[in-house]
């Protein structure tokens, strides 16, 4: 989570930051994904600094969106169509 | 209609296969069905073939690319009449104003680049734009020195690129998003480079015609160009034989 808000910060300032409301929901360590949760004025500006990582811990790294939803319930729907 | 999503420029090592194939399997993965990846000036054919059958494995359509830097107009004529046969797509990275004017009226010029991150080493303003929207080019933003770049270095670029694309849209210029990279660690799905897009104000719309409608465009009016039923724009040949 320190990337995503490190990258958050960078782009958008702590003002912006503030905004995003950001939660690490759950994370797969051995799949590689997670489930972070903002504010829907936010996604896009997650979204973009998501897409602007490129490296975690001083190793090269990027992260994908692999989908969007409203509720949490309705997303793990979705993730188990993908990851199947 | 579901979109087709294209990354033109691709910039792998041709010398390592097993790279070149990785990259090229990521760009499917990623959701890329169109991919073009920059070939030196001197590539053979063979060359262009063995990368075309590693994406036919990988189930995703590969175009030729070849970028020229010529540091004179006369260069860039003497290239252009050279390559245009060769390549499905040509880009120019323009690294004076005399060679950004006179690729930008080009009409064999598909992509007008600029990679200098220094503001006054960049010459894509109102004239250049004209001069493009009247010929055929479009305005290439490649998303790599974005993720790399950090601090002043990153700021000053977004401000040119928020100037440019405006400039590009004022004058109806198409835009094109790549991810110019080498490395497939850098590389994005195409929605996120459209997010990415956002960083210098182009709106929703605009961005996913960037990495989809705009790439496509080019490469298909290039593949007729160069199919062997072209004529001349606007003519090209139907039926042979007999019964004409």
């Amino acid at each position: 989570m320190d990337a995503v808000w490190s990258a958050v910060s960078k782009l958008y300032g702590e003002y912006g930051a503030s905004q995003t409301g950001l939660t690490l929901i759950n994370y797969d360590m051995e799949k590689g994904f997670a489930i972070i949760r903002t504010t829907h004025i936010a996604i896009k500006m997650v979204r973009t600094a998501l897409a602007s990582i490129t490296k975690v811990r001083d190793k090269p790294a990027a992260v994908h969106v692999l989908t969007v939803s409203g509720t949490i319930k309705a997303l793990y729907k979705k993730l188990e169509n993908r990851l199947l | 209609m579901k979109k087709i999503y294209a990354d033109l420029h691709l910039c792998p090592n041709l010398r390592d296969l097993e790279q070149a194939s990785n990259i090229i399997k990521k760009a499917s993965m990623l959701g890329y069905r169109l991919i073009a990846i920059t070939f030196p000036l001197n590539a053979k054919e063979e060359e262009i073939d063995k990368i075309r059958s590693i994406s036919r494995e990988h189930k995703i359509d590969l175009a030729s690319r070849v970028d020229l830097k010529p540091r004179t107009p006369k260069e860039l004529i003497y290239n252009l009449r050279k390559l245009r046969r060769r390549f499905e797509i040509i880009a120019v990275i323009c690294e004076s104003k005399t060679v950004a004017r006179q690729a930008a009226k080009d009409r064999r010029v598909d992509l007008l680049n600029f990679s200098s991150i220094n503001p006054h080493g960049r010459f894509f303003d109102a004239a250049e734009a004209e001069l493009a929207s009247k010929a055929l080019a479009s305005f290439e933003i490649d998303i790599k020195p974005l993720l790399t770049l950090e601090g002043p270095a990153r700021v000053r670029l977004l401000s040119s690129l928020r100037r440019e694309t405006a400039t590009a849209q004022k004058f109806h210029v198409p835009i094109v998003i790549s991810s110019g990279v080498s490395e497939k660690f850098l590389m994005r799905k195409p929605m996120d480079m459209a997010a990415l897009a956002a960083l210098f104000d182009l709106d929703e719309f605009s961005a996913i015609e960037a990495v989809s409608k705009n790439p496509m465009q080019i490469v298909k009016r290039n593949r007729e160009n160069l199919s062997p039923r072209f004529i001349a724009p606007g003519i090209k040949i139907i039926r042979k034989g007999k019964d004409c």
